[in-house]
């Protein structure tokens, strides 16, 4: 096999080579030109067997099939809702996406969901001309009511959660806290030590590129404090 | 030959490139080319407004280079001018050809530069901050652009002209590079001389372009693996 111009882990930025053989297979952020495939974002190549990756550092959230996200209530319309769901594009709940019969006629649907409410739903459908549908179906799904709703870059949400939800699950027992991560970059805090939690959000946001982050983590939970030092 | 300011025929001028200038932005970078300093800030891909400027498929870019009034040595009026509306086109279809704009259909991507001190060669360092914007920002790209101004100064082919040199010179050559593809996105001539020349300088423009590529990466890892 071809070696590898760029090594796991190593960073690359956009049009950067990673290999030069029709061995291995281009992966997400990654595309093929000629004999090579190259870097498309800025981000850190991850090698797959054959197939070659790259995790992006920074970006925008772009919505997909059944991805759990957190949208706020912006405008209400006869029979359903559009959210903001911090994407290049609108989505819309419609009347069909909330559990129970509905007669729009009938009753004012602002009094399930009004403007300004934030909520937690299922994306349903994406459609090749951008036409986002949320349903509220899932059981998980939820309107938030009290607690604080924090903005994070969306290329880091898988880091917060970790390996299987590792990392937010010890952030949560750790602190009592209650939250919910949206994969469109948004979460939602509710706990006495929510002040505490986003602090540590934030210094995972920051190093998200470093290893042994979740030893680190650990340490400063059982700590109680974040070191400024540091 | 020395120029007005000591450098070598093919030196490029002192280069220093910060990505993450901006915080509100989505990704931004400043670029210091001498005496002129750029600040490009990308926004997006996000909402396309006016809807019906939406493109089916693909997304648009925007771009919009200003000059600030006080970056000049005589104060200039604040808004567009023809001047700026027309290197907005030109910096938009230099950076266009990067960018995987099929990846975000109907959205846009907006491309803010400010010039805030001038001192020649302002398209150019424009050129370079967005790229370094753009990729700062996780745009999905082709490859970074890099683009400097050539000119002939006394028979002398020289690099990256500045301040009075512009005048001085002969000719006045942006060029724009793609330095994967090995492509040229903007060409711009003013000015008179043979075919054999202008080969040559674009020749010199390319090369000085993957010298100042060099620098957009590493801005770029310093900024992102701190």
């Amino acid at each position: 096999m071809e070696k590898l111009l760029k090594h796991e882990r190593d960073f690359v930025t956009p049009g950067d080579k990673i290999v030069e053989s029709m061995e291995f297979l281009p992966g997400r952020n990654c595309f093929r030109d000629g004999d090579s495939i190259y870097a498309k974002k800025l981000g850190l190549v991850i090698v797959e067997g054959r197939v070659l990756s790259v995790i992006p550092l920074n970006g925008v959230y772009m919505p997909s099939r059944d991805d759990m996200v957190i949208g706020e209530v912006t405008d209400v319309q006869s029979n359903g809702w559009v959210i903001d769901i911090r994407c290049p594009y609108q989505a819309y709940l419609p009347l069909s996406g909330v559990r129970g019969f509905i007669d729009s006629s009938k009753t004012d649907i602002s009094r399930i969901y009004d403007v300004g409410d934030i909520i937690y739903g299922k994306i349903k459908m994406v459609n090749s001309s951008m036409s986002v549908h949320i349903s509220m179906y899932d059981r998980i799904c939820r309107k938030f009511s009290g607690g604080r709703l924090v903005s994070v870059n969306p290329a880091k949400v898988p880091r917060i959660i970790g390996k299987s939800g590792s990392m937010i699950d010890m952030i949560k027992t750790k602190t009592g806290c209650r939250i919910v991560v949206g994969q469109n970059g948004l979460m939602w805090l509710e706990g006495e030590k929510e002040s505490f939690a986003i602090q540590i959000i934030r210094l995972i946001e920051e190093k998200s590129h470093m290893g042994g982050l979740t030893n680190e983590v650990e340490k400063i939970l059982a700590r109680g404090v974040i070191d400024e030092k540091k | 030959m020395k120029r007005n300011d000591g450098r070598k025929p093919e030196d490029l001028r002192p280069l220093e490139i910060t990505a993450g200038v901006l915080q509100n932005a989505t990704g931004s970078a400043m670029v210091r080319m001498g005496r002129t300093i750029a600040v490009a800030g990308v926004f997006g891909p996000r909402e396309m407004f006016p809807r019906r400027l939406q493109e089916f498929g693909r997304a648009c870019l925007k771009c919009r280079y200003l000059m600030a009034p006080f970056s000049t040595d005589e104060r200039a009026r604040p808004g567009p001018s023809r001047r700026s509306k027309e290197i907005s086109m030109v910096v938009r279809n230099a950076l266009e050809p990067a960018i995987f704009l099929e990846d975000y259909p109907k959205a846009a991507i907006d491309v803010y530069i400010d010039i805030i001190q001038a001192d020649s060669g302002t398209r150019t360092a424009g050129i370079n901050a967005a790229s370094v914007a753009l990729a700062d920002a996780g745009v999905p790209m082709r490859g970074l652009v890099a683009a400097v101004a050539v000119g002939k100064i006394n028979g002398k082919y020289v690099v990256d002209l500045a301040g009075k040199e512009e005048d001085e010179s002969d000719c006045d050559l942006p060029v724009a590079y793609l330095p994967r593809d090995g492509k040229i996105s903007l060409l711009q001539f003013d000015g008179s001389l043979p075919k054999k020349d202008v080969k040559e300088l674009v020749k010199l423009a390319t090369k000085a372009c993957e010298e100042i590529h060099k620098l957009q990466q590493e801005a770029l890892m310093k900024r992102w693996m701190k």
